[in-house]
């Protein structure tokens, strides 16, 4: 059997920026943050005010019945996958048993976790919802999408923390590659803005504490940058098999030339300063890919806005493409996202799938003095032109535990 | 509508109970109120599913102030059956 190849065929997303992939995708280019302060009572409680919430609220998205059934996580999940189907053409014809799900999330349904435990303390256990384990189970995106497009190749999630988004894609990759499905829904949410898990970064240093100014707080590069911001949302692609997509005429964004995976073993939460783990994955997914170092003029950074961790990728980054990272516009577009955890390698593979196909480099926002110790080409402010001809793109995500996913695009 | 507090019980007219289930029905699993009637099916004609049962079920406690066990549950076949088992239980 000649070799499998897999191509993107439908995109679809609800971010802090847009409702969907062409409202995100203008704000993106727009440098739009958001990031905004937080209007619960609770975040007086926290020493962290903001976060970038949804652009569109679920509800105005999908039916109140449904909702009630289904964590936010998942909702965002069904949100997303939707709007991905109808972009690949709604391929229901399809034999559902070479149809499969790969979504990812860090946390699952953790905001639905806590109100049930408050419904418990306050009401007692005959008032927890019927419902609660359906919507905690960090699988329950993937499931829930499953059960909508009715997939029967398989329904997975891979756990990665922050890392989780890209290893579902590449999990969807390799079923893919390997013959166990024609057609995967795959990609990565996280709906994690809730007092308890905000509390619980912000005692780990991780978030930024510029409550004065939340639109700036999400800084990736700049010298003062001072953590993370928590944002939420969700991102799918249709991954499609080359041949099956070429037969029904669908539309192709590009390919998807394979991934490196790799860990640290270095430490729970920290990252490995020499960036070896991610030097390590960026080789294996070039090597995996058949692409060299000359090949890739896009990365969309993991870059979270940590003082520890944007440092860390950029040196690994600098050794990893050596003289030839001179040429690769580096985006962190967290800048203007936030930190979708489990969504965030989903999103922006996305955004890198969109940087392909109209040959423009998103900006990053809120640098406004360089760190010194960045070595990497950071494409500040505004888009910045990909050049014309074969071009290749790389998506990094790295996930507490030491998680590292590399995931390469190359157009078609 | 007849209100309730909590445990507290009251005869209950079926038309009530009919009325409340009606609502709750519709909260829970969306079936419109008018599509609702007492020959109805839970599960076959109102599609209401079995964790979808149990927020019914509790709804129903919490709003006429009555108990329904669960091993009563599976005997309610029909919204006619659960009116009637609230209004016996709330007699």
């Amino acid at each position: 059997m000649s070799q499998r190849r897999v191509v993107v065929t439908g995109l679809g997303v609800t971010t802090p920026i847009g409702g969907d992939v062409a409202t995100t995708w203008k704000a993106l280019l727009a440098g739009q943050s958001g990031v905004r302060l937080l209007t619960e009572d609770w975040r007086e409680l926290l020493p962290v005010h903001f976060a970038a919430r949804v652009a569109v609220d679920p509800a105005d998205q999908m039916e109140r019945v449904e909702m009630r059934r289904l964590d936010r996580s998942e909702q965002f999940a069904l949100i997303a996958s939707r709007e991905a189907w109808k972009d690949a053409g709604s391929p229901d014809e399809i034999d559902k048993e070479r149809l499969g799900v790969v979504i990812a999330s860090g946390i699952g349904g953790v905001i639905t976790l806590l109100d049930q435990f408050d419904i418990l303390k306050e009401k007692g256990a005959r008032s927890v919802s019927p419902h609660t384990v359906p919507m905690l189970m960090p699988n329950g995106p993937a499931a829930n999408v499953g059960l909508e497009f009715q997939a029967k190749a398989g329904v997975h999630t891979p756990v990665s923390a922050c890392a989780s988004g890209a290893e579902a894609i590449g999990y969807a990759y390799e079923m893919i590659k390997s013959n166990r499905a024609d057609i995967i829904v795959a990609g990565g949410v996280e709906a994690a803005i809730h007092q308890l898990p905000m509390a619980a970064f912000a005692q780990m240093k991780a978030l930024s504490t510029r409550n004065e100014n939340p639109a700036a707080a999400s800084r990736p590069y700049d010298i003062d940058r001072d953590g993370f911001v928590l944002g939420e949302g969700g991102g799918v692609l249709i991954l499609e098999e080359y041949e099956c997509a070429k037969a029904r005429g669908a539309k192709i964004y590009c390919e998807i030339a394979g991934q490196g995976l790799s860990s640290d073993g270095y430490h729970i939460a920290a990252p490995d300063p020499d960036g070896a783990g991610v030097q390590r994955a960026i080789k294996f997914a070039l090597a995996n890919s058949g692409l060299s170092t000359k090949d890739i003029v896009h990365l969309n950074a993991h870059a979270t806005s940590t003082p520890a961790g944007d440092v860390a990728e950029a040196n690994a980054l600098r050794k990893a493409l050596g003289a030839d990272a001179d040429h690769v516009a580096v985006s962190a577009t967290k800048s203007m996202t936030g930190h979708l955890l489990g969504g965030a390698g989903a999103i922006e593979s996305v955004f890198i799938v969109k940087a392909l196909q109209e040959r423009l480099a998103p900006p990053t926002i809120n640098i406004e003095n360089l760190d010194p110790a960045v070595t990497v080409d950071v494409v500040r402010g505004t888009p910045r032109a990909l050049p014309a001809g074969d071009i290749a793109a790389l998506n990094d995500s790295f996930g507490f535990g030491g998680h590292n996913v590399v995931l390469a695009f190359k157009s078609l | 509508m007849v209100e309730l507090s909590k445990g507290k019980i009251m005869a209950l007219s079926q038309a009530d109970v009919l009325a409340g289930i009606k609502e709750i029905v519709e909260e829970v699993a969306g079936i419109p109120a008018a599509s609702i009637e007492l020959n109805k099916s839970f599960t076959d004609d109102l599609e209401v599913d079995s964790l979808s049962m149990v927020e019914v079920v509790v709804a129903c406690e919490e709003r006429f102030g009555v108990k329904i066990p669960d091993e009563k549950v599976t005997e309610l076949a029909t919204v006619g059956d659960a009116v009637n088992f609230i209004v016996n239980a709330a007699a």
